[in-house]
């Protein structure tokens, strides 16, 4: 596989290390009512989608990025490939 | 010996006679040659045994998709069983050896197994060996085991080196028959950066075994044309000897080069096999097609092959297996063998055609309609029994068959990223469909168009296709004048008379008998009747029995071939050498070592190592006289508390940790309160998964406001700058916070007892005040060390003792050791190795990763009360989830045995004073012990159900594996200097 990083271009496989999810990014607050639920589900609930998956991979043998990575877990064709932090910081994480 | 079957012609060079033994028998061949076409013109039919039932096997087909004659190449550590001697270059002082017999090949012991051959039919194993379940281990494996299996191993390394490589193209063109050559000709004179690669050690695939024309000219001067004017472009990789084993994501190609596999010995600096990545733009799939037998009884004579090979042997090595021979066929290729045989001047006794309307050939004569229907011949054919279409049988002398039911496209490469090929009725055969590998087109005869015609002009289409999508311009190319034939064919996949068995399968030995148990016995779907009868496993993959067995199955059902299944194929192509995959990473090789300042102090010292990660750490130091290794560690370890040791920590893992938010980044990665620390001061602090488990610990030192440095355990090192990284970029993208990892940076050493300030005074200059007053517990700064060389000193202690850690630039590690052994002999100065730091981290109940053992909680640790209830922190929520919060959960504590002479294993499993030693009586477990020096006894440290609650209860330590069952108290895990006062000293 390549993944096209967006600062460094197409780079194989081999340089990364795969997480999961991109909801990883979307961490509870912990003052939340709720706060144990939510992470309980933020920790152990996934969709495990035959299709379209937003993904984070790092680049463990490179420049140390987070990426989100679109990929198609059937074909395994990536359409888009993010920096996490821009990511998490579109969606609103911040400090 | 003579070459009894040497035709004339062919592509050998006469003038290059090559030696070669098989079987410990001399012969002569040519360059060339194959070793499966050097033994054929010697006239040797029989080449070894079949794996099951140990019949005699000969020569089925030219090329990789050979089922029967494997053979041991080689000799010696080089030795490389099945080996298809079709591909096999042959060279001089050639070694070769037949398999799979016990005694001889002619009078092979176990051909026995053929007797009984009705009772070994598909799923013997399984059904037979059930019972008794004791006789398996004892009686039926070892006598399986020693019946299995084809060549043998040499049992030796192997002494040649393989290499891994990396290739970048627009476009790849896999095969260089006439659509690969002519798809590359179109790329590379469009100016395109093309690899060709090829199996064969010559370009031109058919070309170079069929008696035709293109262009005007000989086909073979065509391909000679052809491969020169590719050669002599800088943008065309031409690569010979290279098999496109398998089609990965995004256009990777994995291509196995045999560099040297045609040489006797490789050459030394040049690898044996390459395996090369390629990376494609685009791909040109022009693998072919491989010819597919009609499956009749008694068919696996040596002497029946595939009607395209036996013409292949004649055309292009001059060999035929026989001076007589007969034709099977239900198309017109197996009559073009028959012409081109009779050619070569080799007697065509008939052409048995299955085809009712077959055409007529002068010169021969032609049974229409009739079939093959037996064969006889000990080692090798000697005749046919022929039914004709009104019933009439008759027998009819011939010493090798060629046999043809039709051509299968090569779609190999189209399914490996799940594609599934779909059948063609108009060539009864399976061609690609639309869900190729992306990137990947098919021509010629790969993709069903069997003339020469049509794979020339497909090449040129396909090359033509390929590069505009790339933006690339090419002009399509005037295609040499080449034959069209039409390719008539009558499906027939077996013969539905006579008696004895019919062999589908031949390097599996399932015959079409098979086949009908395992539709018996409702194996029906293709992937069960796959693995019931073994059909289509071992080195050819059955690519010469899988598309039979599929019409066998689909008749048996009623169904047609597509309802029934399609077969699909993963990679590799071929077998791939275990040593090809491996490449360089063998051996020491596998994974890097990681040595420490200290190495090379240690290894003069004559310490034995650990491993730990990839790092070597050194066990303990022998002096003259200690013979066992605890007597060098109990001496380590009390030197540390008696005078002072110094132990190389180098390994942990250090990050460096910047920023203006700094602080308030630690204080969310650690579980414990880091916001507040002082500047000059250190703090041990846990990290949890946010899950709630403690996964790290490790000490943070403030070294200024915006700057700390962080250690972690050895093993966890790359885990915490992940997870650390994780935070700061996914979590809180807007903290001002940088990481780095120095873990190899520094050379770091711990200075422990109660003389390590004295040592230290001794080094660290003298402007640098290190007094208990100045310099408490739990401090951190820069220094500078024997005039001038900067380096950081940290207060903290794992011994137990009055301990400090020295971190100097890596490069000063060696030297700095060899000083403070020096500078402190009169203090008694020693190192100390991890055995010895073990016994005093157990003393002192610290944790390590025996504790940290990715179950454990910060309650269970006895750290609860650490983690932080005010602040944010990873697995700060989860972990007061119910289940971890048990008052009655897991608890370390501290064990020691009632009777002092008695000792703690670890490992070893707590139960209650008077329980019964069972499964539901468990209490918990013992995580680390040893034998306290201090102390004088053994001590342990464990987890137990709600231990905290339970000190000083008499608890037992029981290890059913080793026989100990030993009485304990529980008490606190601090067992050495509890106040910690000597530490503070």
């Amino acid at each position: 596989m390549i993944i096209n990083h967006p600062l460094l271009g197409p780079r194989d496989r081999q340089e990364f290390t795969y997480l999961g999810d991109a909801c990883l990014i979307d961490r509870p607050g912990w003052q939340a009512g709720d706060a144990m639920d939510q992470f309980f589900e933020y920790v152990y609930l996934r969709d495990d989608p035959a299709g379209e998956h937003r993904e984070l991979w790092y680049h463990e043998h490179g420049d140390r990025s987070w990426l989100v990575v679109t990929r198609n877990t059937v074909t395994h064709e990536i359409t888009n490939v993010e920096l996490a932090s821009d990511v998490a910081r579109k969606q609103g994480r911040s400090k | 010996m003579t070459q009894s079957n040497r035709l004339n012609g062919g592509l050998i060079n006469r003038g290059k006679p090559l030696n070669f033994n098989f079987d410990g028998r001399a012969y002569q061949g040519y360059e060339g040659d194959t070793l499966a076409s050097a033994l054929m013109a010697n006239g040797v039919r029989f080449l070894g045994r079949s794996f099951k039932y140990h019949r005699p096997r000969g020569i089925f087909t030219a090329g990789s998709e050979e089922p029967n004659a494997l053979v041991e190449l080689r000799s010696g550590a080089r030795q490389e069983p099945n080996t298809r001697a079709t591909v096999a270059e042959l060279y001089e002082g050639l070694v070769a050896c037949s398999q799979n017999y016990k005694g001889s090949l002619r009078y092979d012991l176990l051909a026995l197994n053929d007797l009984f051959s009705d009772i070994l039919s598909a799923g013997f194993y399984y059904k037979t060996f059930m019972w008794p379940a004791a006789f398996w281990e004892k009686v039926y494996e070892p006598i399986i085991r020693s019946a299995a299996g084809l060549g043998r191993l040499s049992g030796e390394d192997d002494p040649d080196e393989y290499e891994k490589g990396f290739l970048h193209c627009d476009l790849l063109v896999i095969g260089g028959g006439p659509a690969g050559l002519m798809a590359s000709l179109t790329a590379g004179r469009a100016g395109a950066n093309v690899i060709l690669a090829d199996e064969d050690c010559r370009f031109g695939g058919r070309l170079n075994v069929e008696q035709e024309d293109v262009g005007g000219k000989p086909a073979v001067e065509w391909v000679e044309q052809a491969v020169a004017e590719l050669t002599a472009m800088d943008n065309v990789r031409l690569m010979p000897r290279s098999t496109a084993m398998g089609a990965f994501d995004h256009g990777i190609y994995g291509v196995v080069e045999r560099v040297q596999d045609h040489l006797h010995t490789p050459v030394e600096g040049k690898p044996r096999q390459t395996l090369w990545r390629v990376y494609s733009k685009r791909a040109i799939l022009c693998a072919g097609a491989t010819e597919r037998p009609i499956v009749f009884p008694d068919n696996d004579r040596p002497g029946v092959m595939l009607a395209g090979s036996m013409r292949a042997y004649a055309n292009r090595w001059a060999a035929t297996p026989a001076r007589m021979v007969a034709v099977f066929t239900n198309n017109d290729d197996g009559h073009r063998t028959a012409v081109d045989l009779m050619a070569k001047g080799v007697d065509v006794t008939v052409i048995v055609d299955a085809r009712l309307d077959a055409p007529t050939l002068t010169g021969v004569r032609l049974i229409s309609g009739a079939h093959v229907i037996g064969t006889k011949g000990r080692h090798g054919l000697s005749s046919i029994r022929v039914r004709q279409a009104d019933g009439r049988e008759e027998t009819l002398a011939c010493g090798a068959l060629g046999v043809s039911g039709g051509w299968n496209p090569n779609v190999h490469l189209t399914c490996h990223q799940g594609g599934r090929p779909v059948w063609n009725e108009s060539i009864a055969a399976f061609v690609p469909d639309q869900n190729i590998p992306v990137g990947m087109s098919v021509a010629g005869a790969a993709k069903g168009l069997f003339s020469t015609e049509d794979a020339l002009r497909s090449g040129a289409e396909e090359a033509v296709a390929a590069l505009e999508s790339l933006g690339i311009a090419a002009s399509a190319l005037k295609l040499p004048r080449a034959v069209n034939s039409a390719y008539n064919l009558q499906p027939l996949y077996h013969v539905p008379h006579g008696k004895g068995r019919a062999w589908l399968d031949l390097q599996n030995d399932v015959t079409v008998k098979d086949v009908k148990l395992a539709h018996q016995e409702n194996y029906r779907s293709v992937e069960h009747l796959k693995r019931y009868t073994t059909l289509g496993m071992g080195t050819d993959q059955g690519k010469t029995a899988n598309v039979n067995a599929l019409a066998i199955m689909a008749e048996l059902t009623g169904k047609s071939i597509p309802e029934t299944g399609t077969t699909i194929f993963r990679p590799p192509y071929t077998p791939v050498a275990l040593g090809t995959i491996g490449g360089r990473t063998v051996g020491k090789h596998f994974h890097p070592t990681r040595e420490t300042p200290t190495d090379k102090w240690a290894r003069e010292h004559n310490a034995p190592f650990d491993t730990a990660g990839d790092w070597m750490r050194a066990r303990w130091f022998p002096q003259p006289g200690e013979t066992h290794w605890r007597q060098s560690a109990d001496r380590e370890a009390c030197n540390v508390r008696k005078n002072v040791g110094i132990c190389d920590v180098t390994t942990l893992g250090k990050i460096d940790v910047q920023g203006a938010d700094a602080a308030s980044f630690l204080n969310r990665v650690y579980a414990n309160g880091f916001a507040k620390l002082a500047v000059g001061k250190v703090r041990y602090g846990i990290m949890l998964r946010e899950d709630g488990a403690c996964y790290d610990d490790g000490t943070a030192a403030r070294l200024a406001e915006e700057h700390f440095v962080i250690t972690t355990t050895t093993a966890n090192a790359g885990a915490v700058l992940r997870n650390m990284e994780f935070a700061r970029q996914c979590l809180w993208p807007d903290m001002d916070v940088q990481l780095i990892s120095t873990t190899e940076a520094w050379a770091q050493y711990a200075i422990a007892g109660p003389k390590s300030r004295e040592l230290l005074q001794r080094i660290v200059d003298s402007e640098f005040d290190i007094s208990n007053e100045a310099f408490p517990f739990m401090a951190c700064d820069s220094v500078t060390l024997c005039g001038g060389l900067r380096a950081r000193l940290f207060r903290i202690s794992f011994s137990g003792e009055l301990a400090y850690e020295l971190a100097v630039p890596t490069r000063y590690g060696d030297a700095l050791w060899r000083r403070m052994l020096e500078l402190g002999q009169d203090l008694g100065v020693a190192p100390y190795g991890l055995e010895a730091l073990d016994i005093m981290r157990i003393e002192k109940g610290h944790p390590t990763g025996r504790e940290l053992d990715g179950r454990a909680t910060a309650l269970m640790l006895g750290m609860g009360r650490m983690v932080s209830r005010k602040k944010d922190s990873i697995g700060s929520t989860l972990d007061q989830r119910e289940g971890l919060t048990d008052p009655n959960g897991l608890r370390l504590v501290g064990l020691k045995p009632v009777n002092q002479s008695e000792v703690i294993t670890a490992g070893s499993q707590l139960v209650n004073e008077t329980a019964p030693v069972q499964i539901d009586s468990e209490q918990g477990h013992v995580t680390s012990a040893c034998i306290s020096p201090h102390l004088g006894h053994s001590i342990g440290m464990a987890y137990l159900k709600g231990g905290d609650q339970r000190m000083g209860e008499i608890i037992r330590v029981v290890d059913p594996v080793r026989g100990t069952d030993v009485k304990v108290q529980v008490i606190s895990t601090h067992f050495f200097d509890p106040e910690g006062g000597r530490l503070r000293a």
